[in-house]
């Protein structure tokens, strides 16, 4: 299981995962149009702000900053949690474990190889938000759009991570995905997916930012509605990182002790 | 009739005996209900913390509509969903043959297969919701305000189930529909706003084409005295014709269901 080996079998798994993605391709535009939550809050924050602006939120902002939502939700979900539970109780896992390559690594190829089906949706909606704010709205300097960058890798990592390491607790629970449940519930409180976190109360405010849920959604959104300069971008980014450090290691003390666990059903 | 009564007990005492082997479901179900429920109530409070009404209703107002939301989600995750995805699955494996030969209404067996007593943990909540949100009204509801919303309630439940009939029956024409239960939740997620809040065609699809608005807004609107005696006619009317056609619409479809294996 060397690196050199994962990475010459990565692109035949690439191709592989694509062509899955690409077979269920109506069973997972299904999946793409529960992602309604963004839209539903533009709605009440539309209303909020007909007769006057918000903060700095006027209608345009809200719409500005509720499809950058649903596009960075679109680019960066996860659905390791489930996905990796379900093996479990099935007993599927002990194929996936047969393979030469890492599970994690393939785990992650499978989420890499779904994003040109999320690029079909995520793009028409850029197109839509661009025609409705109007370029003005977004951040013009090419360095923010490179930090940008890496805040997207960051929050995509950070919801894979989280859900890996929930999802080892199948090894020793029934019901690791109500952990997830509870998760997801802190996450769209926490993340700016129901709001902007600039809007809650300072005091809150400072809480949620030594949580991770906003570097998982809500910074790449700030980051393209233009809510940072340079500085500020760059240092929210290093805060992201250091999420994503903490939680490989916590995914990977998560997958060693679990996997000592785990017997095959049925094997 | 007495038939159907003893059929439904037995089928639901089925369902809480299998609850009762997980009893720790309802400490957790009971814990993801209320976190649920507060994550609907924080965007209110954000939200009302800057304006004093929105879109024409206060905050104890709107509180009104988060209670019925959550009432109805309880429903539909506790009573509805349950058993209508294990009829998709049925539909898949063609093992639906085995409800068909049995000798009692098709669409009531499948209907009552399955109940997840723990999420009745919903209705607590949002008792607990009405309650907080008549203490921001200042005063309580009227009696007749209480009968009407307990009707549109049951109205209410009626249109979900009918609504979810209707998508299962897709079922039989497409069949890899188990991720719609998913989908359908997405869509009833809107309900926890008061109809108002949505503009033009969003606000008419919701009150015509997906009724949301009958669910959870017209029985907050009853609570507060606000909803007309031809409302109320015309949401039962609108309630008792789409259960017709949802049932018209299963039994097409159960006519032209073929077992998988033949």
């Amino acid at each position: 299981m060397s690196l050199r080996n994962t990475v010459r079998a990565m692109p035949v798994i690439l191709k592989v995962s694509f062509s899955e993605a690409l077979a269920y391709r109506a069973e997972f535009m299904i999946w793409v149009l529960t992602t309604t939550m963004p839209l539903i809050m533009l709605a009440l924050w539309s209303a909020v702000a007909s007769e006057a602006p918000v903060g700095r939120f006027g209608q345009t902002q809200f719409t500005a900053y509720f499809l950058s939502t649903f596009i960075v939700r679109q680019l960066t979900s996860s659905w390791a949690a489930w996905q990796m539970n379900y093996e479990v109780r099935h007993g599927v896992m002990s194929m996936r474990l047969l393979k030469p390559i890492h599970p994690l690594w393939s785990y992650a190829a499978e989420h890499w190889a779904a994003l040109p089906m999320r690029l079909v949706v995520a793009i028409p909606m850029a197109a839509i938000a661009l025609a409705v704010v109007g370029a003005r709205q977004l951040p013009s300097d090419p360095a923010i759009w490179g930090i940008w960058c890496a805040s997207m890798a960051g929050a995509w990592l950070i919801g894979f991570l989280t859900g890996v390491t929930v999802g080892c607790l199948s090894f020793h629970l029934e019901s690791s995905v109500k952990v997830m449940d509870v998760w997801f519930a802190l996450f769209f409180m926490a993340s700016g997916y129901l709001f902007p976190i600039v809007l809650l109360p300072s005091a809150i405010r400072h809480v949620v930012d030594w949580l991770p849920f906003r570097y998982q959604l809500g910074l790449p959104v700030e980051i393209m509605t233009g809510a940072y300069d340079r500085a500020g971008a760059l240092w929210m980014v290093a805060r992201q990182w250091g999420f994503v450090l903490l939680l490989l290691g916590l995914a990977t003390i998560a997958w060693r002790t679990g996997i000592k666990r785990f017997e095959a059903y049925g094997g | 009739m007495l038939r159907y009564a003893t059929l439904l007990y037995v089928q639901i005492r089925a369902s809480l005996l299998l609850a009762l082997q997980y009893r720790w479901d309802f400490v957790i179900d009971g814990a993801i209900s209320v976190l649920w429920a507060v994550t609907a109530l924080v965007p209110l409070t954000v939200a009302f913390g800057e304006r004093a009404s929105i879109a024409g209703w206060t905050f104890g107002e709107a509180l009104l509509v988060l209670g019925w939301f959550t009432l109805l989600q309880g429903i539909l995750e506790g009573a509805i969903n349950p058993s209508l995805v294990g009829v998709v699955e049925h539909i898949r494996r063609g093992t639906l043959d085995f409800v068909l030969i049995k000798p009692a209404d098709s669409q009531f067996l499948v209907s009552t297969a399955r109940f997840l007593p723990w999420r009745a943990t919903n209705a607590v909540t949002a008792a607990a919701v009405f309650v907080y949100a008549f203490r921001r009204i200042g005063h309580g509801p009227s009696i007749q305000g209480v009968a009407a919303a307990l009707v549109l309630f049951a109205t209410a439940v009626l249109l979900l189930y009918s609504l979810w009939i209707l998508t299962v029956s897709a079922a039989f024409y497409v069949v890899k529909v188990d991720n719609l239960t998913y989908l359908f939740g997405a869509v009833f997620d809107a309900a926890r706003w008061p109809s108002s809040i949505f503009k033009g065609a969003l606000r008419l699809v919701f009150t015509f084409v997906i009724p949301l608005a009958l669910m959870t807004t017209f029985p907050a609107q009853a609570l507060l005295d606000r909803l007309s005696l031809p409302t109320l006619a015309g949401a039962i009317a609108g309630a008792l014709l789409f259960a017709g056609a949802a049932r018209f619409v299963w039994l097409q479809s159960i006519r032209k269901y073929t077992s998988a294996s033949s």
